[in-house]
């Protein structure tokens, strides 16, 4: 691999039906990414179960209950790489039960990658997953109109799949959105370029995986750094030094900025930046460093470093889009925590404002339950400010999660509207 | 950092930013964690990656090495000489001890290990330590079971993973509060191939012990691989031992880690080799071919 290769995350949402496994396993094994171990267990396991050949679908379940019942009920993550980039599979089930996954796997993907099967065209669940790419803010989406040889390779077919989907895209917030007639069980169009639909003029999906701009993802405009911890070397050499250590959320720092610390508003001026034992001049999300300051401020884990001409705001009155995740609805006005960045409040859901149906999208104002997968637009009131972006601006400083305190689990995620 | 003129990592310095956010994470939420050190290469880049998140402070965790009696020679020497060069404390459970004071049984027979006894004695010296939180080198694409583990992995009271009933992990953001009994396990390089591993070890020129450079060596042809000959090996009647160019893409009990003919003697090659291999890593290892769950299984008691 070259010295510039960038590293891609993309999520799957999809049922058993329509083709997911069979398309995540023709691009590992077009694109030579499954080791023969793999496959002749794969093979062995296909034969015991009597599938008729290899069913690469078995190479995408991990856990025993999941091989034996043939299901994905977990987000799965998979590895591969090609001569220009690395590639993360963030692969998730598709069902509405299991939106809580979906929303877990989004949360950190470049690309979206949705199925629809060519002979039943955008369905309720094509709806549902564009809205959690379009809620997650995932920055590219990829509709994979599948099983085209079931439908004669018609380009009038993939013509009114694509129409179908703009329809409801366009009342979403889903900034790039493309297209690819394939079939994932032929290899039309995965890897190779399909000789069955030599009127489509694009390029087949790994083509597009590997070469789409993903460097403008992150934003590069506000400068936020959280800091995790505080770095004071007990040696001689580093008597002096104070480093606050944090991974960049967004933006750029530049040796010799202005720059702010929140929440106590005391400004200072980048004095170094650091990564192991080298001096930097500047560092952008999303890089892990070290900073020092000019002057001697009280900083700690939790505070946020920005540039002096742009901060984020400080509150402690949230809207957010909250998604439910954890088997035990929410308790009205229960405490949990709230944690931020690198910061950990106390917090409380003051009012459930409505509820998204996420088949139909319409708003509910009368059920007001916060219960699995339910996706909410809630008000939120912390004990202590945080500071905050929009999530649409920041997926790093506009979104959280709520912890209960009473089993330590994560029952929700936010993101800031 | 290998350019400053473009806003964008490279793959492996998103790896490494990603990897450094997380041992940071640990220090800063949990109050006595260890980095788990076997002396394979993925220990060897967990421990140098916190080298650089804490640099210029030490390295704020112990090591901490499971010692199963049945080690090469040369992976004792590598592990000592780290400690030293890096000035932190070394925990070792022992599974001698464990087997001695009768907390867990020898298994029997010509393919006995001591694999799975190590979970007892990891446990034990967790409990022993007050660890609550245990850094490894696991990689999601190592083996399926791994493929669904977090950053930040719960284990319960008995020390056990629950994988059907895990916190899910969101963003960044990563929640490891527990209640007293519980630990976490966390994993750095969750995300990192085989071959980003090799790619890193290269570019930043991490010293690895010997074994994984190739060598003359005696071994015996045994399940698909070469088993190095120990103090521990019992022949059978058809078996011969060898001598052989070899070297270890992984390394475990020197009693069921099996070599692979090879010329690769630098980091270079190294890398050249893998980037070919047709196997994965742990397709020499016994310990995971007992069933097609074994991972799983000995993962939901408590193993690394």
């Amino acid at each position: 691999m070259l010295d510039n290769n960038q590293l891609l995350r993309f999520t799957t949402a999809g049922s058993v039906d329509d083709g997911k496994s069979t398309l995540i396993g023709r691009l590992l094994y077009d694109s030579k990414s499954i080791f023969e171990d793999q496959l002749q267990s794969i093979e062995t396991t296909s034969k015991k179960k009597g599938h008729e050949g290899v069913d690469l679908a078995l190479f995408t379940d991990g856990l025993r209950d999941e091989r034996e019942q043939g299901i994905t009920i977990d987000v799965a993550y998979r590895y591969f790489t090609t001569p220009k980039r690395k590639f993360i599979i963030a692969d998730t089930p598709g069902h509405i039960q299991y939106t809580r996954n979906m929303v877990t796997g989004a949360s950190t993907a470049n690309v979206a990658t949705i199925l629809v099967d060519a002979r039943h065209g955008v369905i309720e669940q094509t709806k549902r997953h564009a809205f959690i790419a379009s809620l997650l803010n995932i920055p590219h989406v990829i509709v994979c109109v599948n099983k085209m040889d079931l439908v004669d390779f018609s380009e009038e077919v993939f013509n009114d799949i694509v129409s179908q989907f703009e329809e409801i895209s366009s009342k979403m917030l889903i900034k790039d959105v493309r297209f690819i007639p394939m079939s994932a069980l032929l290899g039309d169009n995965v890897v190779n370029k399909s000789e069955n639909m030599s009127w489509y003029q694009g390029a087949p999906m790994l083509n597009m995986l590997e070469t789409m701009h993903i460097s403008s993802d992150v934003n590069k405009i506000d400068a936020r750094f959280p800091v995790q911890t505080v770095l004071r070397p007990q040696n001689e050499s580093y008597r002096d030094y104070r480093g606050y250590a944090g991974r960049i959320a967004s933006g750029v720092f530049r040796v010799g900025d202005e720059v702010t610390v929140m929440p106590s508003g005391f400004t200072s001026v980048i004095k170094s930046i650091n990564l192991n034992d080298q001096d930097l001049e500047e560092a952008f999300a999303p890089m892990s460093v070290a900073m020092t300051l000019e002057d001697d401020i009280d900083i700690s884990r939790g505070d946020m470093i920005v540039r002096s001409n742009n901060k984020p705001e400080a509150t402690q009155d949230l809207e957010v889009m909250l998604c439910w995740l954890n088997n035990s609805p929410a308790k009205p006005r229960a405490k949990y925590t709230i944690k931020h960045t690198s910061n950990d409040q106390k917090a409380m859901i003051k009012e459930v404002i409505y509820k998204i149906d996420i088949n139909t999208l319409g708003r509910n104002e009368d059920d007001k339950d916060l219960k699995m997968n339910d996706i909410s637009k809630v008000k939120i009131r912390t004990t202590k400010p945080l500071m905050i972006d929009d999530y649409r601006e920041n997926r790093t400083t506009g979104s959280l999660i709520l912890v209960d305190d009473d089993t330590n689990e994560t029952v929700a995620a936010g993101m800031i509207v | 950092m290998s350019s400053s003129s473009k806003y964008y990592l490279n793959y492996l310095d998103e790896l490494e930013s990603e990897a450094i956010y997380v041992l940071r994470e640990v220090w800063a939420q949990f109050q006595n964690p260890v980095i788990l050190f076997s002396g394979g290469k993925d220990s060897i880049v967990v421990t140098h990656l916190a080298k650089k998140a804490f640099h210029p402070s030490k390295i704020p965790f112990a090591l901490m090495h499971v010692d199963t009696g049945h080690n090469f020679p040369e992976t004792i020497k590598f592990r000592d000489d780290i400690i030293k060069e890096l000035g932190v404390n070394l925990i070792v459970g022992s599974v001698q001890e464990s087997i001695d004071e009768g907390r867990v049984a020898e298994e029997k027979g010509k393919n006995a290990t001591r694999n799975a006894l190590q979970i007892t004695t990891l446990l034990d010296a967790i409990e022993a330590n007050k660890i609550d939180c245990a850094i490894g080198g696991g990689r999601r694409d190592e083996e399926k079971a791994r493929a669904k583990e977090r950053f930040f992995s719960h284990r319960d009271d008995f020390g056990q993973w629950d994988p059907k009933n895990q916190r899910p992990e969101l963003w960044n953001i990563f929640n490891g509060k527990y209640f007293e009994g519980e630990h976490f396990r966390a994993f750095p390089i969750s995300n990192w191939t085989e071959m980003d591993v090799w790619n890193y070890i290269k570019r930043e020129n991490i010293a690895i012990p010997s074994l994984y450079f190739a060598h003359e060596r005696e071994v015996v042809w045994r399940q698909d691989a070469w088993i190095p000959n120990s103090e521990f090996l019992v022949l059978e009647d058809h078996e011969e031992i060898v001598t052989k160019k070899i070297r270890f893409r992984t390394l475990g009990d020197i009693t069921i880690t099996g070599g692979i003919e090879s010329d690769a003697d630098t980091l270079e090659k190294i890398a050249d080799e893998v980037s070919g291999m047709r196997q994965t890593e742990r397709g020499n290892r016994s310990d995971d071919k007992r069933s097609e769950s074994a991972m799983e299984d000995r993962k939901r008691q408590g193993y690394f």
